[in-house]
């Protein structure tokens, strides 16, 4: 009934090819960004903010840099949280070294480490793909693993192994480290994921996404029409890790405040795939909508268990929890194997035409 | 009545001597021809004739073992099939090769990746050039989309189309290179008589309009006798005729390939 697009006609290709081509998307947006950027800063509590929403925008990032590789291009990767990891370390190296170059500026450059990490794992890219692409990937884990737990060069030789979060300060306000408030934190956090989740969506709307996506859908007709295989592979490549370690170090510095690099490992990489297949392949909005499902069911089911004041314990929840949310993965793939962001479109296109369908 | 005589066109492609093998199987053994500027050219044969590993010859998915192929007058040494994508040739597959989870505007945006440039800074802006270049592109687009008669389908994903749009979709990808040369493998296969009727017209019209010169291989024998200027007739590999549809129809040679000798 409000959902509809009668009347709102496009006069110009520029209007026709926008990101949001429907009037109603654009107040929608506009309104979950107020909401964002006002609203929850002055309402919602700083338990809200640091457990569930700052980690819930650092994953759907991580997210959305997998689903360039895997769900745009067609590249099976394994080595997310290895990327992410550079990104943390590198951002770690950077601000030890040179403390008085803003925090801010270090978290998007160490995001060009991973990239550059990246596209080294991405050489074979260009002969194998698939399940065998998957492997090659997870080699880069486990190398990448190795490295963040051996090299005593990445921690500082710090002698628990792990990075600890100096503070840092934006404005003149504390934003890493234990001082750090976590309104300022999340927006912080918030400018980041919303900034580069525009960018994504600008890049797979243009050129560049109809490379990735048309050497995803059939690598030998994109050869044919002039696409060359190996840059437009290394690109996604590229690109996909820069937004792993920008979420790799956000996670470190604004999320953890401290991280050992078994933040790192394989399990990471398999949460964040697992996010981007159920969110929908192929989706920046998919991304979020996996992110918010593998991330937050967990912790609302705690909360909700806590709630009721039942007297389980822990142990109990936490199994419960695992049981409840891989049957819930089940059903939704089941549903709709596509992901969320499928069901999403669905919902949408009835929208438009309800409540008179015919 | 003698036929009007008939100046010969410019030669754009020759193909000299040319074999291919796969291991102990020949593919192509020996074949030479040539495809003029503004022609209609056809390839036909019996099943396993070659033809489908000419045109793949011809656009670099195959090197061939022994022989040479001129293109616009430069003999070429070993190529990918995305130089001779930047050197004007097209295609089309025997089975859609479209990029299924794009929408059919997509697909033929896609088409045009080649002559579109704009950096990356300027893409991740989407803004600017980057957009001045998008609308200037999807411009050219939709003259194809309404000259293959296809505005109605321009959103929906390809995979959810008929058959036979989806083999103009897929003309409508390799138009959008504005090809030199335009390789057509089977374009009328699986159509019914209306859609075949439809396709031929469009074929003619590219041919036309757009002034390219067009390979196609086509089983159809009435389709290929009405299109055609010129048809090479290849059988296991070796070249066996060459000529006007008529002569070619006459051909004995050709008659005993399709129907058979009596031993």
């Amino acid at each position: 009934m409000f959902y509809r697009e009668a009347g709102q006609f496009k006069t110009s290709y520029e209007v026709d090819a926008a990101v949001f081509p429907i009037r109603q998307d654009r107040i929608g947006i506009a309104l979950i960004l107020f909401i964002a950027f006002v609203v929850i800063p002055l309402t919602a509590t700083d338990f809200v903010i640091s457990v569930l929403l700052v980690p819930f925008l650092i994953l759907s990032l991580a997210a959305i840099g997998l689903n360039i590789l895997t769900g745009y291009t067609g590249l099976l990767s394994l080595g997310t949280a290895g990327f992410m990891g550079v990104g943390a370390f590198a951002c770690y190296k950077l601000t030890t070294y040179f403390p008085n170059v803003n925090i801010v500026i270090w978290i998007f450059v160490s995001g060009f480490f991973a990239s550059a990490v990246g596209v080294l794992f991405g050489l074979p890219s260009l002969r194998i793909k698939g399940f065998y692409l998957a492997v090659a990937t997870l080699a880069a884990q486990f190398f990448l693993d190795w490295a963040f737990i051996r090299v005593q060069w990445l921690t500082n030789y710090n002698t628990s192994g792990a990075i600890e979060v100096p503070t840092r300060t934006l404005f003149g306000m504390p934003l890493t480290g234990p001082n750090a408030a976590p309104e300022f934190r999340y927006l912080v956090v918030l400018s980041f994921v919303a900034a580069m989740t525009w960018f994504a969506s600008n890049l797979v709307h243009g050129r560049i996404g109809r490379m990735w996506m048309a050497v995803r859908d059939m690598d030998l007709a994109a050869e044919l029409i002039g696409i060359r295989l190996l840059p437009t592979k290394l690109l996604a490549f590229a690109i996909s890790s820069f937004y792993c370690g920008v979420a790799g170090a956000l996670m470190v510095f604004l999320w953890y405040g401290s991280a050992e690099p078994a933040v790192f490992n394989i399990d990471q990489s398999f949460t964040i795939l697992f996010m981007v297949i159920i969110g929908g392949l192929g989706s920046l909005i998919g991304s979020f909508f996996g992110a918010g499902l593998i991330y937050g069911l967990p912790i609302i089911m705690r909360f909700i268990v806590n709630l009721f004041g039942w007297q389980i314990t822990p142990a109990t929840v936490e199994h419960f929890t695992f049981m409840t949310v891989g049957g819930l993965i089940i059903l939704f793939l089941i549903i709709e194997p596509a992901g969320l962001a499928r069901l999403w479109q669905i919902a949408k296109q009835k929208l438009r035409v309800w409540p008179f369908p015919y | 009545m003698t036929a009007p005589e008939v100046k010969p066109r410019d030669v754009l492609l020759s193909v000299e001597n040319v074999s291919l093998s796969f291991g102990g199987v020949k593919a192509i053994s020996g074949v030479s021809f040539d495809i003029r500027k503004g022609e209609i050219r056809a390839i036909i044969g019996p099943n396993g004739a070659g033809k489908t590993s000419m045109l793949n010859v011809i656009n670099g998915f195959y090197q061939p073992q022994k022989g040479t192929i001129t293109f616009k007058g430069e003999p070429r040494t070993k190529m990918r099939p995305h130089d001779a994508a930047t050197g004007g040739i097209a295609r089309t597959f025997q089975n859609v090769a479209l990029f299924r989870g794009m929408s059919a505007l997509d697909n033929i945006m896609a088409g045009r990746s080649l002559k579109m440039n704009k950096n990356l800074f300027w893409q991740l802006l989407r803004y600017g050039p980057a957009m001045k270049e998008e609308v200037a592109h999807r411009r050219h687009v939709e003259d194809i989309i309404d000259f293959l008669k296809i505005q109605e389908i321009r959103r929906t994903p390809v995979a959810r189309l008929p058959y036979g749009l989806q083999k103009r979709v897929e003309l409508g990808r390799a138009l959008a290179m504005e090809p030199e040369l335009l390789l057509l493998d089977e374009p009328m296969a699986g159509m019914n008589l209306e859609e075949k009727e439809d396709m031929s017209r469009f074929i003619l019209d590219v041919n036309d309009h757009y002034g390219t010169t067009i390979a196609l291989i086509e089983h159809d024998m009435g389709v290929v006798m009405d299109l055609s200027d010129r048809v090479v007739v290849l059988d296991h590999g070796l070249k066996i005729a060459d000529g006007t549809p008529a002569e070619v129809m006459k051909n004995q040679n050709v008659i005993d390939a399709y129907l058979g000798v009596a031993h």
